[in-house]
């Protein structure tokens, strides 16, 4: 890797902590309605997972979609605008937090109805394989998303007709409140890939170099294989499940042992240890992640509500 | 025009589309080798090979997702699952994505999607595959929700279907496939989203779709004898419904009823005979009468089944009641 890349992933991590501290600051004034899910303590893993991707690779994941939509490369203030609303938003203020798409940046997605993605990732990549186009689709999920239908359904078809897509659980330990061991009949979740044959490999998800490395090797495997590929990557999440949630599950030191864990931190120092960066190298991107925080919210704050006529958009796509 | 069954209309109809579009293929349970468990993809996996015509595991979810995933990624998949009934183990793809993607994401999502099923009762296959439950799906803005009643209207609303950047519910009744109807010649469509008067009459409207279009036009017949002459609207679509036709009919007859195979309660007479009544409540010169399903889980005897089942009789005692 260059110099350059190592410093954008850093980029990427902290820009993705700045918008998502700055949202919870605007949920609790009000500005922002519905859930808000944040990514905040799994940068790592996304950034490292879809630094691997080649342009025409699709991404779609679950809810807690914030980070993965930054990483695909939509600008933070659209992300901004379509938290509060606003007709600049991704997807002009019709999705929210939960539902961010930019199809231009094949970033497909943004679901929310946990393990409902997986079957349309299985489609993805069938719609691929069909056109004989050389594109992966990675799906990124939950470690609850494991335990419904739709996830087996759709590993069993993805093995079954050999169509490349990446699965990869976030295992964050927790299923909104319910630990994996406690909601899961195996707390290895990679164990459920072998009972599809599909190969896999588990990775430290607050190390964004080995979650990278990791999935460009799994990225490689299901493009020269076109079959799938199983990958696990552990991380955790350092806020509640959404915002308003008062933690009843897990003990404060829990939470402050994974903080001591902080894929930002531990990635800076690495970059400083191995003299890849300086110090005030990484402030100064850490100064333009707040700046260009400051500017998303700036942004959305003063973009224009979608005029009433938008109700009734996009219902249909026929013009009839 | 050819006399073909509604199997041959809606077979013709994919085989066509098929042979236009590369881009088009079939996914679902027993499409391929076994040729479709009602025989309308027969023939369908030799000629167009196992890449087109793809068995799939029983597992609708799936099924439905996949399609959809698929038509996001630009091909143009037909997914078929072998009864309404399974639609409920794929409800959440259905509703929750299929009716809702391109909206949610502000339009950027593209689906173009054809869901084919079987609805309907009447062959002893006992209360869990004998459903009728079309207007739970209509309920939903997003999808379409297409259920034809002759072979002429299957193949054309069928190409239609197959046609569209929407995704499209497109019902077929299991009694129906042996029905024989006049098909124009060659490639021909019928939009979606429009009624039809199916038999023109002055003295009452009758409002109806799929199979009950069968049993109405026989209750019109035996009405005719006694002088009273029906006018049968046929609605073909029932969403986006198109009230046209109904409201134009209601206004010349002033009586109508509407028959549909599926529960009372909540369902297809429900929401026409109000909108008759929003829309023309002036010209109204008897109460509405609705004729469906005994509110039942459909049993499996014989003569119970066709108790609960909607019948001919049924009809002509409802149309009396508002002359």
């Amino acid at each position: 890797m260059e110099k350059e890349e190592y410093l954008d992933l850093y980029y990427q991590m902290v820009l993705i902590r700045r918008v998502e501290e700055a949202a919870a600051q605007l949920y609790q004034q009000g500005k922002i309605g519905g859930f808000l899910h944040l990514y905040i303590g799994q940068e790592a893993v996304s950034t490292g997972l879809i630094s691997a991707r080649q342009p025409q690779d699709r991404v779609i994941t679950a809810y807690r979609d914030h980070g993965v939509a930054i990483n695909c490369g939509i600008p933070a203030k659209k992300v901004m605008a379509e938290l509060l609303g606003k007709t600049t938003g991704v997807s002009k203020g019709k999705g929210g937090s939960m539902h961010m798409a930019d199809v231009s940046k094949n970033f497909w997605g943004g679901h929310a109805i946990v393990g409902a993605h997986l079957p349309l990732a299985a489609g993805l990549a069938l719609g691929d394989q069909y056109l004989e186009n050389d594109a992966i689709t990675i799906c990124m999920f939950g470690d609850g998303a494991t335990n419904i239908g739709y996830f087996h359904e759709a590993l069993n078809l993805s093995k079954v007709w050999n169509l490349p897509v990446l699965w990869v659980c976030e295992n964050n330990r927790y299923g909104m409140g319910t630990a994996v061991e406690r909601a899961s009949a195996v707390s290895e979740i990679r164990q459920k890939a072998e009972g599809y044959c599909i190969p896999n490999d588990c990775v430290d998800g607050m190390d964004v170099l080995k979650v990278r490395q990791a999935a460009e090797e799994a990225i490689r495997f299901v493009r020269q294989n076109n079959s799938p590929f199983f990958l696990e990557i552990e991380t955790y999440r350092f806020r509640g499940h959404s915002m308003g949630d008062p933690e009843r599950y897990r003990k404060p030191e829990e939470v402050k042992k994974w903080e001591e864990n902080d894929p930002i931190g531990i990635y800076r120092n690495h970059l400083i240890a191995k003299q890849i960066a300086s110090e005030e190298e990484l402030d100064l991107l850490d100064e333009k992640a707040t700046k260009e925080t400051a500017e998303a919210v700036q942004f959305a704050e003063t973009s224009p509500e979608p005029p009433p006529e938008a109700l009734f958009e996009h219902v249909y796509a026929d013009v009839s | 025009m050819a006399k073909i069954t509604m199997r041959e209309a809606i077979s013709q109809a994919l085989w066509e589309e098929m042979e236009r579009d590369p881009n088009i293929f079939i996914l679902g349970e027993e499409v391929g080798v076994w040729g479709g468990t009602y025989a309308v993809t027969k023939g369908f996996y030799d000629h167009f090979g196992a890449k087109r015509v793809r068995d799939t595991p029983i597992a609708e979810a799936v099924i439905v997702g996949a399609a959809i995933g698929a038509a996001l990624a630009g091909t143009r998949p037909v997914a078929e699952l072998m009864t309404i009934n399974f639609a409920f183990s794929a409800m959440d793809h259905i509703v929750n994505e299929a009716a809702k993607l391109h909206y949610m994401f502000g339009g950027q999502f593209i689906l173009p999607l054809v869901i084919r099923t079987v609805g309907g009762g009447g062959r002893q296959l006992g209360a869990t595959h004998s459903q009728t439950p079309d207007a739970i799906f209509a309920h939903f803005p997003g999808l379409k929700v297409v259920a034809p009643g002759t072979p002429e209207d299957a193949k054309g609303l069928l190409k239609s279907s197959i046609r569209s950047n929407d995704p499209v519910l497109f019902i077929e009744h299991a009694t129906l496939y042996q029905t024989r109807g006049e098909v124009p010649e060659g490639d021909y469509t019928i939009p979606i989203g429009f009624s039809k008067v199916q038999r023109p009459g002055r003295d009452v409207t009758i409002v109806t779709y799929s199979k009950m279009l069968e049993t109405s036009l026989k209750a019109a017949e035996q009405l005719a004898k006694e002088g009273i002459e029906a006018e049968i609207v046929d609605l073909r679509t029932l969403r986006p419904l198109d009230m046209g036709p109904v409201i134009e009919s209601f206004k010349k007859t002033n009586r109508a009823v509407i028959v549909e195979e599926g529960w009372r309660s909540f369902g297809v007479g429900s929401e026409v005979a109000s909108r008759i009544y929003e829309e023309a409540f002036d010209y109204a010169d008897a109460p509405i009468q609705r004729v469906a399903q005994k509110e039942v889980p459909l049993p499996y005897n014989r003569n119970l089944e066709q108790m609960a089942l909607p019948q001919v009789e049924d009809v002509i005692t409802a149309v009396k009641e508002v002359l």
